[in-house]
Parts: structure tokens; C-alpha cells; sequence
């Protein structure tokens, strides 16, 4: 055991000031081997890997790679003793060839000084082919897909001759297929002996790929496991630190009165072309219609169209049976329509706003909070201070900057401030995206909750998991049309298939 | 960072650890608090440093350069502010550096306006200058109305003009998509084109006396539409009331931007345009209005001088104008703030007025007295719009700081490998 043992990580501290990022953590990596890095957002796993990346210095602790102890005082001399780094996000440039931001910085030469593009093509090539990591090396950035451009950051690594990779939540970015594909190019890379730490989240994708299993919580090390014996729930309880509810608990719906309706809408993307072709739905009070699909299929331009933030091209959006004339955003939220945005960063909030200016963005120009024009801050500060308690918002006070926030308290705040409203209609848009388990538990909760005080929510994610937990009723899309409606028994290989178009002549006929 | 999940009934053990989240926050707060004075402190003292530096490399003195401006700007009158008759020369020079100081609030608020809404209003010259050309218009013309309603006829002129300049650019935003900073400057030019015609030989604003004398400048307002000078004496350029307007618009600026719904629009497009529009608020028409808004500021400034003391403008002073230039610095450096526009209008003001009029040939090159300010100018809008820099360089210096001391036990690193 000792033998095998590439890295060693022992009693690795850091504090930042007012945190113990990571309290004394060890961690060791045997050759070849798949160790997952568990824990909720902030437990510490990124601060430890940018440790041993070489990005910060730890306060105290020591780094043992192959039996020597090293210390690393930039990222260059990380990857120069073959540690490989994949961050959640990309640092390629998007103009430049899959081949020229792979070998950046360490450029094959002729004579000395010219890039030797052809030698540059040709290892890409030899390096994917070994790994069955398909990347086309004379593509551009910018034309490859997302889970492409993760190969090629895996290969960037492995041009370096990285024996550890460290995979930072590389499945968030990801659609359940291509997450797939990563999981087969981790098994390849394992066979050839490279070691990996996989940082994530996700119970069930850790317990697929990873031979161990090192839990932070709160900056400490909760224990390290192996695969065999492991389980989602026992994982959950490290992880969090008490039991946590895994399925959503829910009754069967008391379906009343329609409250939304789609009828054959029509809408363009920014550039002009359909992106969603003749969708027509309906979501009743007191039920979760699910919309299930790939990124990018047009669930997104039609969350846009109901809300009013995009412009449709031909088709109705009727409210509780009222035909919204010229919808926009403030009409849309007029007439009761609430919405937590995808995206909770670039629109669900302004970061530089407190959360009580947050919480207001809808209501700001109405009584109390404000009168002719006139702003009461105090008054938005009071409505604030109840909404926090009610939907245990943590991390500050209402005055507290919103950017400062954790992403699950952010995405509270969003869903505060929409429930807040008393909507007939809740969009929510991939709610739990990016969200620790806790997060995640009380969001579906409150969900369900929402649903059984009678309003009609319409929930697209493009985690199949989730639609088929929560919904009652589960739509299909794909480019741009909706191909399938299900019940919630059905099973996620047949939605699969439709997300893919498979079955996209017979239901698009009927 | 950590996200506490412990549920709300009962304190839970963990309880009590949850301070580093507010903490956190709190931290992050009180960082931007102190990057917020910090960053314009350290621009200022490293502008001053390196103007020093030319001083010295002329062969002069720098701190008896800045003692010079110093007493140039009147500052030293502080000492004895009791005495404010401008014989005195300290009190006179204080009472100028404030006659500085009224402008440049104002084309500071104008540049700080429009860059809380996510604009940045290269134009304030060029605004400054048509409130200044419809204020004389203004002052000039109507010569038979009662004082109050010529100087609110030409204030509220001066303004609107100022508006309308600015207004322009901010509706071929909206609507075309055009960049502010193109058009503003655009419109720089247009108004420097206007003046020099307006104000030309046989131009339409020329005064009447001095057209048989071939004098392109406009004629003087009339003295009904001069504002009342409470500082000095009016014929020697003495501090008039235009000074508490300009204090007051700080004043104004702040309430619109903190206290109504208005601001609040400006404050969330100019932060987050996607969030503004999905919050329901129509991001266009907030572009025009602070546009509209903050070229208000910058005409008025344009107003006030010349309702104050100018009096009359002609080509050459067309030509000359650099106030709303200045605006961009004066913004930057107070960080878009009310408090932070004011003090640092003060001191451009009293750069301006006291390398001017407080340098000595003996105490520095003659040639580069005019210039420091200018110099100083331009070295603050390239700190401040490279702050991260400064921050590097303060945080560097911490870092040396803790260094030391741990630099004993630490491990040789690198030995062992390689």
C-alpha cells in the first residue's frame, strides 16, 4: 500500500481571515486511482486542490509526491512534477485551434522559434486516440461543444505528462450523456495508470466512478471510504452532517383551475432563428409540470417568452384564463407570473445590491417600499428581515451584499422574493443548479410546498433526476418542439431517448 | 463560504460555530469599505508622488513645489478662517480654489451619474459647454426681467441644454445600440464647433461691441441674470452662490440615487442590466433618462460659471475648456460617490487654481507649472482605472510584511525534489 501511494497530503491548513478553509486535512492518493473529493459548496475541497495545484500556500501541513516532500509556490511547478488540473471553468481561448491551446507554453518548435504546428496536431491526435478522448485537433474553440472543450483541457493535462488529474465538479457543465463519456475516458485514463481526484457534489456520480471516497465537511476531514459498502444516504449524512431526505416527499396533486397556458408559441433565439417551434402546454393549480430536455433544445427562449423577457413570434400566453396582450416583463409579473431565472448570477440578482434591494426588485416601485417615486429603504430592509427568517436565508443580515452570499442562499433569496408575491404561476428554471444537497433538499421541498398552496409551477431542469422526482407531469423538448408527456412512472431511458430525438417522427406526427 | 444546514429549531452544536459566515460577509463589506477610501487615497499619493519626481528631475524641490500650490490654493487660510477679507491673499486664493470647485462638482456628478448606470459619459465637456452657450443666450437676452426669474430662466436653461446634449447620446443608445463613448465624444465636437461659430466674428452670439472691433467673444449678461456673490467682490471674480447649488447637487445626487425608486433603476441597469429586465424595469428608458440626468449636471456647471463669473465667453475660451474633462478624473477618483465627488473636486479645484497662481519660477520650471495639474489628472485616470494594481501593490506589501517573521522555521521547499 505504501508503495503505490503517489501523493500525500498531511495536516494541510489554511485560513483565510475569519475561516479555517481546510483544519488539518489529510489525503492520500494511491497510483491509478479514482479518489473523490465529497463535499457541500465551501467544505473546502476547492481550497485543498488549489493547495495542491499550487495556487495557494498552505498554513501549515506538508505535500509528499512520491515519497519527497514538495512545496509549491506556483502552478508551473505543480505541473511540472505532473499534477493536471481541470477548473469547472475553461481556460482556453476560443479562437485559437483545439490543437494551439493545448500545447500553450510548451509549443513543439522548428528552429527554434516557429511553432511546429504539424508535431502539435500530430501528439494531440496520438495522446487522444490512446485515452478515446474524441477532439478533433484543427477544430476551433468556439465551435466545440462544451463537453469537448472539457477533453480538451484533459488533454492539455495529459500533454504535460500529468500522472494526478484533479477534475474540479466536471460534470456540472455537462448533459447526462456526455457525462457518460467523461466517466469512460476516466476509466481509460485510470487503466493507464493516472491517478485521479474527482471533486463533486453528486452522491451517485461518486459512487459510480470513484475507488475512494474522502468527505470534507466545514474545512475537516469526515473520513475516507472505499466504494464497496458506500451508500447515497451514508454519504449524505457525512457530507451534511444529519440525516437528509434524499426523495422528495410528496403527495399526489390536487389539481384545480388552469392558471397557464401556451398556445402554439413561436419564439427566436439572438440570432433571428426558431428555437422554439409551435409549443403548446398547460399547467393546472396545484400540479409540477416538468420540461426535461438536452441544453439548448429551447427551453430556455420559452421560459423567456412566458416571462416577457423575450419577444415571441406568433402564439398566446393565457394567465388564469386571461390572453396576456403584448407580454413583457413587468406584465408578466403583474398578472402573476413569478420566475426563478436559471441563471441566478447574470439575472437573478444584482450582486452589488443587498438582499433586502434584492428581495424588492420586482416591488420596489409599489406601496410600502416605496410612494411616488419615493424610496423607503428602512421598509425594504423590514419586508427583508421576515423573508430571511421565513426562508432561512444564512450568511448575512439584509443589508448583507448578495454577491457575498453562497449560491444556495442566493438562489433563496430569488425564491424568497417570487413566493413572496403570491404568484398564480412559479417558473422555476433549474433551481437547484450548482447546489449543495442541503440546498437542494429545502428547494424541492418548498417546491412541493408551493405546488399544495394551489399555484401552478412549471419546473425546467436539465437534471432528468429532478424533473422526474418532482414532476406530475413530465414534457419532452426537443429542438425546440415538445416530442413527449409522460407520467411520472415512466422510466428515464425512455425520456432519454426523446431528449436525443429518437422517437421525434412518430410524436411530432401525432 | 460554508454553508450552514443545520436545521433552524433548537441551537444545534454547530451553532455556535457560525460566525466565519457572517463573518465572511462582513468581511467582504468592510473590504470594499476600506478599498472604497483606500484605493483613492494611495492613486492621489502615488499621482503626487510621481508629478513630485518630474519636479525633482527639473532640478526644483518637490515639497517646496507642493508648499507652493499648498498656499496657492489657499489651504493655508484654514488656519485662521477667521478672517475672510479677500485682501487677505490666503482668503482670496481659498475663495478662488471653491470657485473652482463649483464647476467641477458639478461635471464630476455628471460623468459619476451615468457611470452608476453603467455609462461612462465621456461628454461632460461638451455638455458644459452648450449649458454655457444658452446660459449667456439667456443672460443676454430677456434683459428687462426681475433677477430671481432671469437666473432661474438661465439656470434651469443651462441645464436642459446640458440634458438635451447628453439625452441625445443616451437615445442613440437605446435605440441604436450606439456606444455612449463614441457619441459623447461626437458630441464634444459639435459643441466646440458650435461655440467657435457662435462666438466668431459675425457669429450670433458675438457682442454687439465688440463686432466693429473684430473681438470674438459674446457680450456680457446682464446684470440681472448675474448670480450674488456672497465671497469678494464681484468684479474680481468673488465666490458667488452658484457654490451652495453645487453642494447641493450633491446632495441631490445622493437622494436620487439612495432614496427613490428612480435611483433605484440607475443603480440595478447599471449594475446588472439582465436582472433590471427580468426585475421589470425597462433598461432604455433608464439609459436616456441618466444620460439626460447626468448631462443636467454637467450644463449646469456650464450655467453656474457663466452666470458667476464669467460672464461672457469667447473663441479662444471655447477652445480652452477642459472643466468637463476634468469631470472624468474628479469621478473616478471620488469613485462615483457624492462625498467622493466632493472632495475630489476640491482638490482638482485646488490644484487648479494653485498651480496657477502659486508657483514661483525659483520653485519650479515655468514651463511645467501650468502642467502639473494636467499631469496629475491624467496620472489619476490611469491608476484608477488600473486599481486592481493598486490593491496588488498594498496587498504585496502585506504579504512582506507577514512574511518576515515566519521566514526562520519555514522548510527549505524545493530541496528535496527535482
Amino acid at each position: 500500500m505504501e508503495a503505490s501511494t503517489v501523493l500525500e497530503m498531511r495536516g494541510v491548513t489554511k485560513r483565510f481571515p475569519g475561516v479555517v478553509a481546510n483544519d488539518h486535512v489529510d489525503l492520500d492518493l494511491r497510483k491509478g486511482e479514482v479518489h473523490a473529493l465529497l463535499g457541500e459548496n465551501g467544505a473546502g475541497k476547492s481550497t485543498l486542490m488549489n493547495i495542491l495545484y499550487g495556487l495557494y500556500r498552505p498554513d501549515e501541513g506538508e505535500i509528499h509526491l512520491n515519497g519527497k516532500k514538495v512545496l509549491f509556490s506556483s502552478a508551473k511547478d505543480a505541473i511540472d512534477r505532473g499534477i493536471g488540473m481541470v477548473h469547472q471553468h475553461f481556460m482556453l481561448i476560443p479562437v485559437m485551434t483545439v490543437a494551439e491551446n493545448i500545447v500553450l507554453e510548451v509549443e513543439p518548435t522548428k528552429a527554434g522559434v516557429l511553432l511546429d504546428y504539424g508535431k502539435a496536431v500530430e501528439r494531440v491526435r496520438e495522446i487522444s486516440t490512446q485515452y478515446g478522448l474524441a477532439v478533433d485537433p484543427t477544430a476551433k474553440v468556439e465551435g466545440i461543444s462544451v463537453g469537448q472543450q472539457q477533453r480538451v483541457e484533459i488533454v492539455k493535462a495529459l500533454y504535460r505528462e500529468a500522472d494526478i488529474l484533479i477534475l474540479d465538479e466536471p460534470t456540472a457543465v455537462l448533459t447526462p450523456q456526455e457525462a457518460g463519456e467523461l466517466f469512460a475516458i476516466v476509466k481509460s485514463l485510470q487503466e493507464g495508470g493516472t491517478s485521479i481526484i474527482f471533486i463533486s457534489h453528486k452522491l451517485n456520480e461518486v459512487l459510480e466512478i470513484a475507488d475512494r471516497i474522502t468527505v470534507l465537511r466545514r474545512g475537516k476531514k469526515i473520513d475516507t471510504v472505499p466504494r464497496e459498502g458506500a451508500t447515497e444516504e451514508g454519504l449524505a449524512k457525512m457530507m451534511v452532517g444529519r440525516e437528509v431526505l434524499l426523495r422528495v416527499d410528496k403527495k399526489p396533486p390536487e389539481t384545480g383551475d388552469l392558471l397557464l397556458e401556451v398556445r402554439n408559441l413561436h419564439v427566436n433565439d439572438e440570432r433571428g432563428l426558431p428555437a422554439v417551434r409551435d409549443v403548446s402546454l398547460q399547467v393546472r393549480a396545484g400540479e409540477i409540470v416538468g420540461i426535461a430536455g438536452v441544453e439548448g433544445n429551447g427551453q430556455s427562449e420559452l421560459i423567456e417568452a412566458i416571462t416577457g423577457l423575450r419577444h415571441a413570434e406568433s402564439g398566446e400566453i393565457v394567465v388564469a384564463g386571461e390572453v396576456v396582450a403584448r407580454p413583457n416583463a413587468r406584465r408578466m409579473l403583474d398578472v402573476g407570473v413569478g420566475h426563478i431565472p436559471e441563471d441566478r448570477q447574470r439575472r437573478g440578482l444584482v450582486l452589488e445590491f443587498s438582499i433586502a434591494e434584492n428581495i424588492a426588485l420586482h416591488d420596489y416601485n409599489n406601496p410600502p417600499e416605496s410612494r411616488l417615486g419615493w424610496l423607503f429603504p428602512r421598509r425594504l430592509i423590514e419586508r427583508a428581515r421576515g423573508l430571511i427568517k421565513e426562508f432561512d436565508i444564512r450568511g448575512g443580515g439584509p443589508t448583507t451584499l448578495g454577491g457575498a452570499l453562497s449560491g444556495g442562499n442566493q438562489q433563496k433569496v430569488v425564491a424568497a422574493r417570487e413566493v413572496a408575491r403570491d404568484p398564480k404561476v412559479l417558473i422555476a428554471a433549474q433551481p437547484t443548479r450548482g447546489l449543495d444537497v442541503g440546498a437542494i433538499e429545502y428547494l424541492h421541498r418548498r417546491l412541493v410546498e408551493e405546488r399544495d398552496e394551489g399555484r401552478a409551477i412549471l419546473l425546467i431542469s436539465l437534471e432528468l433526476d429532478e424533473v422526474l422526482s418532482l414532476a406530475d407531469r413530465i414534457l419532452v423538448m426537443y429542438e425546440g418542439r415538445v416530442v413527449g408527456e409522460h407520467e411520472p412512472g415512466v422510466t428515464e431511458e425512455e425520456i432519454g431517448l426523446e431528449m436525443l430525438g429518437a422517437r421525434r417522427q412518430e410524436t411530432s406526427a401525432a | 463560504m460554508s454553508e450552514p444546514l443545520a436545521p433552524r429549531q433548537g441551537p444545534a452544536p454547530e451553532e455556535i460555530q457560525q460566525s466565519p459566515p457572517t463573518t465572511v460577509a462582513s468581511r467582504f463589506a468592510a473590504w470594499q469599505r476600506a478599498g472604497g477610501i483606500l484605493v483613492p487615497v494611495l492613486t492621489a499619493m502615488l499621482a503626487f508622488l510621481i508629478g513630485g519626481l518630474l519636479v525633482l528631475v527639473t532640478g526644483h524641490n518637490p515639497i517646496q513645489a507642493y508648499w507652493d500650490i499648498v498656499k496657492g490654493a489657499g489651504l493655508n487660510w484654514i488656519v485662521h478662517p477667521t478672517n475672510t477679507d479677500v485682501a487677505n491673499t490666503a482668503a482670496y486664493n481659498f475663495s478662488q480654489t471653491l470657485l473652482q470647485t463649483t464647476p467641477l462638482i458639478l461635471t464630476g456628478l455628471a460623468v459619476a451619474f451615468a457611470f452608476r448606470c453603467g455609462m461612462f459619459n465621456i461628454g461632460g465637456n461638451g455638455q458644459y459647454l452648450v449649458g454655457l452657450y444658452v446660459a449667456n443666450w439667456i443672460g443676454i437676452s430677456f434683459v428687462h426681467m426681475a433677477k430671481p426669474t432671469h437666473i432661474l430662466l438661465g439656470i434651469v436653461g443651462a441645464a436642459l441644454a446640458g440634458a438635451i446634449w447628453a439625452g441625445i447620446a443616451g437615445f442613440l443608445k437605446a435605440t441604436t445600440g450606439a456606444h455612449e463613448v463614441i457619441t459623447t465624444i461626437m458630441l464634444n465636437w459639435i459643441a466646440y464647433w458650435i461655440g467657435n461659430y457662435i462666438f466668431q466674428q459675425g457669429g450670433p452670439l458675438q457682442g454687439v461691441a465688440n463686432k466693429p472691433l473684430n473681438i470674438p467673444i459674446s457680450g456680457d449678461v446682464a446684470q440681472s441674470a448675474k448670480l450674488p456673490v456672497f465671497w469678494g467682490d464681484a468684479d474680481l471674480q468673488g465666490l458667488h452662490i452658484g457654490f451652495f447649488i453645487a453642494i447641493g447637487a450633491l446632495v441631490v445626487f445622493w437622494l436620487i440615487l439612495n432614496r427613490t425608486t428612480l435611483g433605484y433603476e440607475v443603480r440595478a441597469v447599471g449594475y446588472n442590466p439582465d436582472a433590471a429586465a427580468y426585475g421589470g424595469i425597462k433598461v432604455r428608458t433608464n439609459y436616456i433618462r441618466a444620460m439626460a440626468i447626468s448631462g443636467a449636471f454637467a450644463g449646469l456647471a456650464g450655467g453656474l460659471d457663466m452666470l458667476g463669473y464669467l460672464y461672457h465667453f469667447g473663441t479662444t475660451d471655447v477652445q480652452a475648456a477642459s472643466i468637463g474633462f476634468l469631470g472624468i478624473a474628479v469621478a473616478l477618483l471620488g469613485r462615483n460617490t457624492a462625498l467622493g465627488v466632493g472632495l475630489a473636486a476640491f482638490l482638482f479645484g485646488g490644484l487648479l487654481y494653485g498651480t496657477t497662481h502659486g508657483l514661483q519660477s525659483g520653485t519650479i520650471d515655468p514651463s511645467l507649472a501650468g502642467h502639473l495639474t494636467e499631469m496629475i489628472q491624467g496620472l489619476v485616470v490611469l491608476f484608477v482605472g488600473a486599481d486592481v494594481l493598486i490593491l496588488a501593490v498594498w496587498g504585496s506589501r502585506r504579504r512582506l510584511k507577514r512574511k518576515r517573521p515566519t521566514a526562520g522555521p519555514a522548510p527549505e521547499p524545493e530541496a528535496a525534489s527535482s
